[in-house]
């Protein structure tokens, strides 16, 4: 016993020195000074800054390489690393290379947010893309706003939320969910009276099916013909639930708004098609489903099954040619899995889309320093592949974006059948909810916020009274 | 005072309370004077609050042979009571400025559930951690210890319960947050969270209720429990005929793990700033068993010193070499079984008298 | 009164009519032509609008010749060459879509889209041309394409061909397409016949139609004025909302016995082995993984080697997963759980370990995410047993496999000297030791079978969801569950144990969620073990114990 508590009692002091901290295989950039060295931690904030100055930009990749999400997020992480080389072929950013950081939060998303935690405090990067999932980012937001950092979200999610320390690359309801359904209800769409809201549970699936029951309330649909049904991630028996849904739509002209999340997307189009439901009788319009998702399934009985975008691979433009180019070569160049078959989607556009952004915006500021880019990321343009020209809104760090229709083809691209004039500004807070409409999302002078019903600041004549 | 200086040598000989108060010493003194980086403090803190896990388990499979693999869904109810009370405490701080946490509010939820209006009261929700936990620990076993139920067929059923809670956890329509969990702390009794003070303060707090949970069970298994324990677990029916009615110990000593691992939830909570249902995933809890095994049962220190070094080991193998991990994870399991089934610090002692 | 001369010229004007008549009819065969060829010409238009008019104008015709070009488009497989001609690319052959032209495609052919819209106007259009075809099949399909969506431009031609129609089958559906035709008609008693010939049908896809003529519109009238319509309306609809509850008891049966035979596939290994050894396999789920990565492996390589045969790999993969886990599992049972002999809770910590191992170790091979297994052509698609049960042909099939397997099982156990000496050895280690039973032996052989039959229902996993390494994770829990419930020494109990959950689970499902219903699942069972703790089919006797 006593033997067991002298062990213990070395053991601690032997560790004491290499409390740095565990992971530490990576050289530290930091110097060695940090661990035992007096100065408070505060102290050394003004002495990082100037060691940054020089040297590559680290820029961390936050995404999923195993676990459920790992179908969709891979080739976000390798579509990062590709614009990573692009930019720095072309000089890098300031003079300086751009340098990667990768880390693999495995669909956990407690782990997301140690890991951004890491990538913020350890590895000191200058900003982050990543996430997928409404969860993750939702569990990584207090970190990023308590060590302000600087995340760039690409995915489609659920609005109700303008964070200080993020831009949203990707859509918010207005942009993707509310046209959607409005196409599904005209004639062209197939005049769907009733509406099947099925989603994975959590937090996207949930906010989006609210609003858009909110707005099909305001079209007069009424509640009994709306089914809303959950299943958890990785779900993977839909057999009652595909017949739940045949039945449902005995009752009138049907469609359903799929908001499946990650791998049990397979299972579920699997029966559709084996239970006979064609696009043409049921439409099933999908926001989470893109042309990486249905690598994995056989497309043939999903022909005519809808997906709504602000990108499509199959859009014909000479930028979108030169983007899909860039990527196969990449593909190529770096022999990753499958090869020739690797397709491109919106999230990657809109990855591509935030780096050059933040590049641009870093030129602009003159530093790294994340106060300074944030005031300048808002305001930039990009020419998209899709062939519209994006802006960073300034107010709510949303993208003016246009959406796009398509409908599911045999070889599993899609096909462009309705989209917008231009590009559409982001209402973050939902008009259809009656809480959220009178919510604004404004950084700039005088309301200064994210999720306020007033402003922050009365009017610049107040100024005087602050 | 004689008779407490005598139970006091029971626990331990002087080197061993010497060795321990230095350990104390050390690990909750000195440390946090000396400036550890912020994201240490609270590794340091989560690995103490597994530690604490850890006595507990050998508390019950060292000591009394009950080999459970679902404790996770006692940490993890621990970590919930206290989450409800941070989530209330956001106030109208969260993103969607409102009086309900905000997964109620993308819920579409007009009020509090009736199970979480206490749960705005600090006292409430620290004894809700404790509480909680024992209480179902002692309706489980209640019914599992009277029938006799034992061995494989007993871990089976723990995995059971807590593959079901899990479920029943990630459901959002059950009210704890669903998948996100509750998470987006921002002060705890009125202290801020971020703060780097208050992170110390928690980190010395586990620490001292680290040292506390060892020095309890360390008291039980030296007294006449602990024999009755130990009977239990080499031939329960011959305990059975000495006239003692396992079942009383049994339950006593389950539903006192539970409170532990309740216990430390309830700190581990604060100092990660989240708490999900995939703390009672069944991997999680079959971990657990791991640290005793490889630090040793039926040490209670060896426990903690399993539980300390595979998570640091964790941490550490997950950055430099990811690949390598579960590996070396996978292998740990087979060679402690095969090739030392006491445990690290089991090993060390020869005599075997140490820890009866 | 006229003269003969002016009636001789009436006459003769008359007859020179009529020659001219005759001589244009004649050559309309040549003008209808050129029409008929412009307008599948027209079919490549890209104005949407002219799109829709052309396809209603072919289907208004009723020209049969129309119909390749028709099929083609909804196939995908219409093309247009630069010079404005339409034809049929199929797979490869390019002929003209215009039947009996002979013209050879000018430059590069691009194929003409279409979208759900078009689709929805091609199916009546395509069902009506049909109306006329001389196979019996076609006639049908055509009839129950137009019945599912009555469309008003087929109504003509409907009218027309429920006069000629012969064949009684192909009549009723006709009847039903005029059916609902007729419930919008001014004539109450054409409304009133309608309704009776949808409620003869007892078709459920009108429920929509008899929900709104039995109810009340938003200004407090009834939609259908004349009562008796409505009575007959209410009487279609109770009909129809009884054949929906049964619809729904089959329907459940069946998703709860597909279900069950899954579980049964995944638990039957587990039951053997720790029947036998009294030990949990927490490895037991990656011996499925293996299967199905097996499957995998065997469809990849069937891709390389024999890409004509691709629609029989299942075959080859069958035995070869139950190799590969036959061997894994005599592989671990002689290295590592041998040596833990009579110490139950240390094997299920070891056999946690080698899972961590296995599935590092296929992460590490074939990468983190999931890999595609592709179902053959014969397991997809499904077969209607009633309107709205569909049995798809991959749950059939596992379900046959499982039977298949569960008869392989017993075979070995009941008619092979092994099982005879396994089975001694379940009922009594120690006497079957005494009469000169190689009890270590048989103890290898018997994990090894488990682990095979646990790779059989991995390939069963790779048809039905999806294949990561993380595949056994999923199963493990389920399997134990089975175990617990059935009891061991018995295989009857792992298949009521199986068959019980799966069926339990898919009849709480409709009201409960399939998450809730899970849970209550479980607490039944830790209920149920705390009652019963040998399960269902326990072996009786004093060597019987557990733990």
């Amino acid at each position: 016993m006593t033997k067991a508590l002298c062990a213990t009692f070395a053991l601690a002091l032997a560790g004491l020195p290499g409390c740095k901290g565990p992971g530490d295989a990576p050289p530290p950039a930091e110097p060695a000074a940090s661990a035992s060295a007096a100065p408070v931690a505060a102290a050394e904030a003004p002495a990082a800054p100037k060691a940054k100055e020089t040297g590559p930009i680290k820029v961390g990749i936050l995404h999923s390489l195993s676990g459920t999400m790992a179908i969709s997020e891979t080739s976000l992480k390798d579509v990062a690393l590709m614009t990573i080389e692009e930019i720095n072929k072309a000089g890098g950013v300031l003079g300086r290379q751009l340098e990667p950081v990768v880390v693999d939060p495995a669909s956990n998303w407690p782990l997301f947010a140690e890991k951004a935690r890491e990538l913020i405090q350890k590895d000191s990067v200058s900003v982050v893309f990543g996430c997928w999932t409404s969860v993750s980012r939702k569990s990584v937001l207090p970190v990023f706003e308590e060590l302000n950092g600087l995340l760039f979200y690409p995915v489609q999610y659920e609005g109700e939320e303008s964070s200080f320390n993020v831009f949203y690359t990707g859509a918010a309801p207005n942009q993707q969910a509310i046209p959607a359904v409005e196409y599904l209800m005209s004639a062209k769409g197939g005049g769907a009276k009733r509406w099947v809201l099925l989603g994975t549970d959590y937090v996207y699936p949930r906010t989006t099916n609210k609003i858009l029951r909110y707005f099909l309330h305001s079209k007069g649909v009424a509640d009994d013909a709306i089914m809303e049904k959950y299943t958890p991630f990785g779900h993977a028996d839909y057999q009652t639930i595909v017949a739940d849904i045949k039945k449902f739509a005995a009752s009138g002209p049907t469609a359903v708004v799929s908001t499946i999340n990650g791998d049990s997307n397979v299972p579920f189009y699997k029966e559709l098609g084996n239970q006979g439901i064609k696009a043409s009788d049921i439409p099933v319009v999908a926001f989470s489903v893109g042309e990486e998702e249905l690598r994995g399934i056989d497309t043939k009985p999903l022909v005519g099954q809808l997906a709504a975008w602000n990108y499509f691979m199959s859009i014909d433009t000479p930028e979108n040619k030169a983007f899909i180019a860039e990527w196969k070569a990449y593909v190529k160049e770096k022999n990753l899995p499958d090869g020739d078959k690797r397709v491109t989607n919106d999230p990657m556009e809109a990855t591509w889309l935030g780096m050059h952004m933040w590049a641009q915006a870093v030129e602009q500021a003159g530093t790294t320093d994340v106060d300074a880019v944030r005031q300048a990321v808002g305001g930039q343009h990009v020419k998209s592949p899709s062939g519209f020209d994006i802006e960073m809104d300034a107010k709510n760090h949303h993208l003016h974006k246009p959406v796009f229709i398509g409908e599911v083809k045999a070889d599993g691209q899609f096909q462009v059948v309705w989209k917008t004039d231009g590009p559409i500004v982001a209402a973050p807070w939902s008009p259809f909810v009656p809480d959220s409409a009178k919510k604004v999302a404004d950084w700039t002078f005088p309301w200064v916020c994210g999720n306020c019903t007033e402003g922050k600041y009365k009017s610049a004549s107040a100024t005087a009274s602050l | 005072m004689s008779a407490l200086t005598t139970r006091l040598g029971e626990m331990h000989g002087k080197r061993g309370w010497i060795a321990l108060a230095a350990t104390f010493a050390v690990v909750g003194v000195v440390l946090p004077l000396v400036h550890m980086p912020d994201y240490l403090v609270a590794l340091l803190g989560k690995f103490f609050c597994y530690a604490i896990v850890a006595i507990a388990m050998d508390l019950i499979w060292g000591f009394t042979g009950i080999l459970s693999l679902g404790h996770g869904v006692f940490f993890a109810i621990g970590g919930y009571a206290i989450g409800m009370y941070l989530m209330l405490s956001i106030g109208e701080q969260g993103v969607y400025r409102s009086k309900l946490p905000d997964f109620m509010v993308f819920l579409d939820w007009k009020e509090l559930p009736w199970f979480w209006r206490a749960s705005d009261n600090f006292l409430f929700s620290c004894l809700a951690a404790l509480v909680v936990p024992g209480l179902l620990a002692y309706v489980f076993g209640y019914f599992a210890f009277r029938s006799r139920i034992k061995g494989v067929y007993f871990s089976i059923i723990t995995q059971a319960l807590t593959f079901a809670l899990m479920l029943l956890f990630f459901r959002n329509d059950t009210g704890f947050g669903g998948n996100n969990g509750l998470t987006d702390f921002k002060q705890l009794y009125g202290y801020p969270l971020a703060d780097p003070h208050v992170k110390l303060g928690l980190y010395v707090i586990t620490v001292v209720a680290l040292f506390l949970t060892y020095l309890l069970c360390r008291f039980l298994v030296t007294a006449k429990v602990g024999r009755i324990l130990r009977a239990i677990r080499d031939a329960e029916s011959r305990v059975m005929f000495c006239g003692y009615d396992p079942k009383k110990y049994k339950l006593f000593v389950w539903t006192l793990s539970a409170v532990l691992c309740g216990l430390a939830g309830a700190l581990y909570v604060p100092q990660v700033g989240i708490i999900n249902p995939s703390e009672m995933q069944p991997s999680n809890s079959i971990e657990m068993a791991i640290w005793v095994a490889v630090g040793g049962r039926a040490t209670l220190v060896g426990a903690a010193v399993g539980a300390l070094l595979i998570n640091a080991a964790k941490s550490y193998f997950t950055v430099a070499l990811p690949e390598a991990w579960l590996y070396i994870l996978g292998a740990l399991f087979i060679a402690v079984t095969l090739f030392v089934p006491k445990g690290v610090i089991g090993s060390l002692d020869k005599s075997g008298r140490a820890f009866s | 009164m006229r003269s003969p001369t002016r009636n001789r010229s009436w006459l003769l004007a008359a007859l020179f009519a009529f020659v001219a008549l005759a001589w244009v009819g004649r050559s309309r065969p040549a003008w209808a032509d050129d029409t008929l060829a412009s307008d599948i010409d027209h079919l490549g238009s890209t104005d949407p609008v002219a799109l829709h008019d052309t396809v209603d104008h072919l289907a208004k015709a009723g020209d049969a010749r129309a119909l390749p070009a028709l099929q083609a488009l909804d196939d995908g497989k219409l093309k247009m060459d630069t010079a404005g001609h339409a034809f049929i690319d199929d797979n490869g052959s390019v002929k003209s879509a215009v039947p009996g032209a002979n013209r050879a495609p000018v430059g590069a052919l691009t194929a003409v889209e279409v979208d759900n819209s078009m689709r929805r106007e091609l199916g009546p259009a395509l069902a009506a041309l049909r109306l006329s075809a001389p196979e019996k099949d076609v006639r049908l399909a055509a009839a129950q394409e137009l019945a599912g969506h009555p469309s008003d431009d087929a109504t003509v031609l409907l009218r027309t061909a429920e006069k000629n129609e012969k064949d009684p089958d192909v009549h009723a559906e006709i009847v039903l397409a005029l059916a609902q035709v007729d419930l919008a008609s001014n004539d109450a008693n054409r409304r009133l016949a309608a309704v009776v010939a949808l409620q003869q049908s007892g078709d459920i896809s009108f429920k929509g139609d008899m929900e709104r003529l039995t109810t009340k519109d938003p200004q407090g009238e009834f939609n259908e004025p004349d009562p008796r319509v409505r009575q007959a309306a209410a009487a279609t609809l109770k009909a129809i909302e009884n054949k929906i509850a049964l619809i729904s008891v089959v329907g459940n049966l069946f998703y709860g016995i597909s279900l069950g035979s899954v579980l049964l596939l995944a638990a039957l290994g587990l039951a053997i082995t720790f029947g036998l050894m009294r030990v949990i396999n927490m490895a037991h789920g990656e011996m499925l993984m293996l299967g199905a990565y097996a499957t995998f492996s065997v469809q990849n390589f069937f891709a390389a080697h024999f890409p004509n045969h691709m629609n029989w790999y299942l075959v080859a993969a069958v035995p070869a997963a139950f190799l590969l886990s036959f061997a894994v599992g005599v592989l671990l049972e002689r290295t590592i759980i041998q040596r833990l002999y009579g110490r139950p809770l240390e094997t299920l910590l070891a056999t946690w370990g080698i899972s961590l191992i296995l599935i590092q170790t296929v992460r590490v091979i074939y990468g983190a995410q999931n890999v595609a297994v592709a179902n053959p052509d014969w397991l997809s698609g499904g077969w209607q047993l009633l309107p709205g049960v569909v049995l798809t042909y991959s749950r059939l099939v596992v379900i046959v496999f499982s039977a298949a397997v569960l008869l392989f099982t017993w075979f070995v156990m009941n008619r092979t000297k092994l099982g005879l000496e396994l089975r001694a050895v379940v009922q009594n280690r120690e006497m079957a030791a005494a009469i000169g039973i190689a009890t270590r032996r048989v103890d290898m052989w018997t994990f090894g079978i488990g682990s095979g039959i646990a790779g059989l229902g991995g390939v069963a996993l790779s048809q039905l969801g999806n294949v990561g390494p993380e595949l056994g994770q999923n199963y493990i829990v389920d399997s134990f569950m089975v175990v617990v419930l059935g009891g061991v020494g018995k295989m009857a109990g792992t298949v009521v144990g199986a068959m019980g959950l799966g069926i339990a689970n898919k009849f709480l499902e409709p009201f409960a969620g399939a998450v809730l219903g899970k849970i209550f699942i479980l607490g039944f069972i830790i209920l149920f073990v705390q009652k019963r703790p040998q399960g269902l089919f326990a072996l009786k006797g004093r060597f019987a114990e557990v733990g």
